[in-house]
């Protein structure tokens, strides 16, 4: 389980962690809710930062997931592919999506801390959008 | 999506917003999708008792000497079998066997009828209805607006309205009632769009919150839970029943969508009979057809369905079943004859999931089945 604290946000609700995990913020599994299918990404497929690389569907909608940050998927959740409630019951544990190598790490400089993150769902949530 | 409309209000909506419900624009009207969660709600259904808010559905009253024979001119299905007491499913067809609208048609007394119609379609029916009256002794009143309507779902819905209005347990499937709740007459039908026991209050606006409060309250001890649309698709999608608009329309018919046994060919003259007759005789061109993934994935609305290799319709409904545990969904194929398990596949995301026909119903409910 990582500690929501440490993590790194984009704007599209993804986490990235020290260690090149990615998953949704418990926000985004709340709005999402009721997670019933998860296509994560082929392991060595090269991503650019920003793109739909993942695919995450509720009863109602398909959500894309974008990268974080450029660079070649590592690892894929073949657990939360298989039990896809996992990411609601567990965004930053057993509910992770992939794993990403990062081939240009100062990308991430352009991500939100956890503080920044939370003013901007508070923000979000001001505007009434989402 | 803002269409820059004012969205109409329900009697419950304060209540739904205490519930935590998530409102989103349905129709015009403001509606939750859900409370907690599809999924959930889903299961209090089909495992207990879940109620909905199905007040955006209009009433139209149809009463005089001539209330049936009008009701057997604009309607399929045979209104003649229903006395007092009773309700009945049937479609409204247009002259060239399309689809106005799909309702529930009760019978409250000999000369007075309940039509309950979809809350997008309540305009066009009511009009549609005073065109044909023509010359027949009929009075018809458009009531949408004064009465709401809340269904009562689930294998436990019998014995929650047992504390609240005794006299309905005792209503069989498709039965209807009129009594008096809280000092008000109201109708209770044993009617629903998710394929569970239950019925549905239909009540003026002014006692439609103390229902609902009271069905909460007194459902506590059987699980009950408020339920918004999106379980609401589900569970009739799963259960075969048509989305008005969606599945079925004006351009649609009823032989078409695989709803064949609402016509009444035999029973007299009504709007559309010549044109349904002939497409009985000819057979249709296409017809509404259950699709099941082999595989994981989410079909939706709109996704081709291939067979052979090659597109022989789209789905026009299409969801993940919990019930089932796996994509689900309708869709008008132009091979109309596909026997259940021939190998199709649904093109979703880019990739072709391999998929089967399957019988609509998906889901029969065992509760159901005991009892009606």
């Amino acid at each position: 389980m990582y500690d929501a604290k440490t993590l790194k946000y984009q704007k599209s609700h993804e986490w990235l962690a020290a260690d090149g995990t990615v998953g949704i913020s418990d926000h985004a599994q709340k709005e999402i809710t009721d997670v019933v299918f998860v296509e994560p990404p082929k392991v060595g497929r090269k991503v650019k930062q920003g793109e739909a690389c993942c695919v995450v569907e509720s009863v109602k909608a398909a959500f894309d997931i974008y990268a974080p940050v450029s660079g070649e998927i590592v690892a894929a959740n073949a657990e939360a592919a298989k039990n896809p409630a996992l990411v609601n019951q567990e965004p930053f544990g057993k509910g992770w999506l992939f794993k990403i190598a990062a081939s240009a790490p100062a990308e991430s400089s352009a991500l939100m801390s956890a503080a920044d993150y939370e003013k901007f769902l508070s923000s979000e949530a001001g505007n009434g959008s989402h | 999506m803002s269409t820059g409309t004012v969205l109409r209000r329900t009697a419950l909506h304060e209540s739904h917003r205490r519930l935590g419900g998530r409102l989103v624009d349905f129709h015009g009207w403001e509606l939750p999708v859900q409370y907690e969660s599809i999924l959930r709600e889903h299961e209090a259904v089909r495992q207990r008792c879940g109620l909905f808010d199905v007040s955006h559905m209009g009433q139209v009253f149809v009463s005089g000497p001539d209330a049936l024979a009008f009701l057997q001119k604009i309607n399929a299905n045979d209104i003649a079998k229903i006395g007092p007491g009773k309700a009945i499913y049937s479609h409204l067809p247009n002259p060239e066997g399309g689809v106005i609208d799909d309702v529930i048609v009760s019978c409250l007394r000999k000369d007075r009828y309940l039509v309950v119609v979809n809350a997008a379609t309540a305009d066009k029916d009511f009009a549609w209805f005073k065109t044909q009256a023509g010359k027949l002794d009929v009075a018809l009143a458009n009531k949408s607006d004064e009465y709401g309507m809340i269904a009562v779902q689930g294998p436990k819905a019998a014995a929650l309205i047992e504390l609240l209005a005794p006299a309905a347990t005792q209503l069989p499937r498709f039965g209807a009632l009129e009594l008096e709740l809280y000092g008000t007459p109201s109708i209770i039908t044993r009617t629903g769009y998710t394929g569970e026991d239950g019925v549905e209050f239909i009540v003026p606006n002014h006692i439609v919150v103390r229902v609902w409060e009271d069905l909460l309250a007194q459902g506590r001890s059987f699980g009950v839970s408020p339920c918004g649309l999106g379980a609401r698709d589900v569970l009739r999608l799963e259960a075969g029943y048509l989305l008005y608009g969606q599945d079925v329309d004006d351009e649609h018919s009823t032989y078409e969508a695989n709803y064949g046994w609402v016509v009444k060919l035999d029973k007299g003259d009504f709007i559309g009979k010549p044109a349904l007759a002939r497409q009985k005789a000819e057979g249709v061109k296409r017809r509404l057809t259950g699709i099941k993934l082999l595989e994981r994935g989410v079909p939706r609305a709109g996704a081709p369905v291939l067979v052979d290799g090659r597109e022989a319709g789209k789905l026009c409904s299409a969801t993940f079943s919990p019930s089932l545990q796996a994509g689900i969904g309708v869709g008008y194929l132009d091979q109309p004859a596909l026997a259940a398990g021939t190998k199709v596949a649904v093109a979703i995301h880019g990739r072709d999931v391999p998929a089967e026909i399957v019988k609509v119903p998906f889901f029969s409910s065992p509760n159901l089945k005991k009892g009606a």
